[in-house]
């Protein structure tokens, strides 16, 4: 059981704000953090790893980490933490990254097998690919076998192929251990395939706190598909105009009419939409 | 031709003595200053860098002169020493090693810091959280990760201490096998206008000093371009 009560003062990009955090997360949770850039997400992971300091409290299993007159130095809490750069030793190999956390040979054996990096155990990281330098991190982080573990938007730097690896590497990881996880994260699909519960932080402040499902299906009921892209060009062919929109990672043409096509223009964030009565699902 | 059997080297073995020396000891104080100023936030900060920076822009002579009265039997310090340890530091060997270091000082001190600088914070953060302290920090990830930067402070160091003049003039003098050291001797042989010897001792300096200064230039290089290969494949 985590108890988190935490305010401190944010000189961010978006003006002053306090960040506000009164929450509660139990044993065994995957909670998912989303939101817009600077709205304190990181900062709230950084003070729980004792990184920054701040006010108020933080309780883990019974142990005071932070209150009034006790500050818990990084050291002693015994988290693990994944960087969204990696942040490994440099200097080090892949193993010896490993054992710098703690000399169990076995267990570092038993991660880079789980992980398929025990080829690739002598190698510095300069010389990996940067969805294999996550996934060392990711062992890394697991080698403390700690309370808590704290992922700062970890697969944000890598393509969509590699996200699909790391994705199941760390949900793998999580149901081996059940260690108790906060990852920021901006992408849906990952916080729906590895969360069991999301908070929305908007200004420093929690606004929601419900399961992936009922935050990111905001059409629920209405069956509607529903995307965000970015309007890439409009191109004319006799009478009609295809619009072509990036939506995450795909390029989709859309058809649309000539007085859209004079309301929109190259660079517009738009949204697609349509009704789904009868969509029909296929089997990669 | 030159007869080198009729060379003098001691002043050049003087120099070098007292150049290594010298880095040993600069060694050992600028690595936890340069760290400690790399990681604070203190207000007294600047108020360091500017004192360690100091050697750099003030004249040889100023340096030398309060160093000289420091040690010197004038100053209560230098009184002190000599009356309750019979200890004198001027015009000695000892002297010239303790200005040197002040005189040295910037030149370890700046590269390493810089160097402790440009290190990625998140790594250094990945240590603490792993449960290691700064001790532990410092001696397995940082330093083992900003080699360039400590070569080029050890050979700046020692290639400065090396072509030192005005200080070691100062509080050493000019006394044979004790603070004799090589620019003294080059500084002699001009006032008595014996060029000859000048010249030979110059040119062994400059040679000297152009080789140090291009092996660093050359090592940087080489490990430039594998931090080049590194964030390619990045």
């Amino acid at each position: 059981m985590i108890e988190i009560d935490i305010c401190k003062k944010l000189h961010g990009s978006m003006g002053d704000m306090e960040l506000k955090i009164d929450l509660d997360i139990a044993k065994h949770e995957f909670v998912a953090i989303g939101g817009e850039s600077g709205s304190g997400k990181t900062t709230l992971l950084r003070v729980l790893a004792g990184l920054e300091s701040s006010s108020g409290d933080i309780v883990v299993d019974g142990e005071v980490w932070l209150s009034k007159d006790r500050v818990l130095p990084t050291q002693q809490r015994g988290i693990g933490f994944v960087f969204q750069e990696y942040a490994l030793f440099a200097n080090m190999s892949v193993k010896q990254n490993l054992l710098y956390v703690s000399k169990d040979r076995k267990m570092a054996d038993k991660l880079l097998e789980m992980s398929s990096l025990s080829q690739l155990k002598d190698r510095l990281p300069h010389t990996l690919s940067g969805g294999q330098q996550q996934r060392v991190s990711l062992c890394r982080a697991f080698m403390s076998s700690p309370k808590l573990l704290l992922m700062d938007e970890p697969l944000s730097a890598l393509d969509p192929m590699m996200r699909d690896r790391l994705q199941h590497d760390i949900s793998r990881l999580h149901r081996e251990f059940g260690t108790t996880t906060i990852m920021v994260s901006h992408d849906p699909s990952e916080i729906y395939r590895l969360a069991s519960r999301m908070l929305l932080i908007e200004q420093g402040e929690i606004t929601k706190d419900a399961s992936p499902k009922e935050i990111l299906l905001r059409s629920n009921g209405s069956q509607k598909f529903s995307f965000k892209g970015e309007l890439l060009e409009i191109v004319q062919s006799d009478i009609i105009y295809v619009a072509i929109i990036s939506i995450g990672q795909q390029i989709v043409e859309v058809v649309i009419d000539e007085a859209e096509s004079r309301e929109l223009k190259k660079g517009d964030s738009v949204t697609i939409s349509t009704k789904a009565f009868a969509p029909s699902i296929s089997k990669l | 031709m030159i007869d080198v059997s009729t060379l003098n080297l001691e002043p050049f073995i003087l120099s070098f003595k007292l150049a290594s020396i010298t880095t040993t000891i600069l060694l050992l104080v600028a690595i936890p200053i340069s760290w400690w100023l790399s990681q604070s936030r203190c207000r007294c900060k600047p108020f360091i860098e500017a004192l360690v920076s100091l050697p750099i822009v003030l004249p040889p002579s100023v340096i030398g002169f309060y160093i000289l009265y420091a040690l010197s039997y004038n100053s209560p310090l230098g009184a002190f020493l000599q009356e309750q340890f019979d200890i004198t530091l001027v015009f000695n060997f000892t002297g010239l090693v303790i200005a040197s270091c002040i005189y040295s000082f910037p030149f370890m001190v700046q590269p390493l810091q810089g160097g402790f600088e440009s290190l990625d914070k998140s790594m250094l953060e990945a240590s603490y959280i792993a449960g290691k302290g700064k001790f532990t920090t410092l001696f397995r990830v940082a330093l083992p990760n900003i080699k360039p930067a400590l070569i080029t402070a050890i050979i700046i160091t020692f290639a400065h201490t090396v072509g030192e003049f005005g200080v070691v003039l100062m509080v050493g003098g000019s006394i044979p096998s004790e603070t004799k050291v090589a620019s003294v001797a080059i500084y002699e042989f001009v006032e008595v206008m014996d060029y000859r010897q000048a010249h030979i001792y110059s040119v062994i300096m400059l040679t000297l000093s152009f080789s140090v200064l291009l092996s660093v230039y050359m090592f940087n290089h080489k490990h430039n371009r594998r931090i080049g290969i590194q964030i390619d494949r990045g």
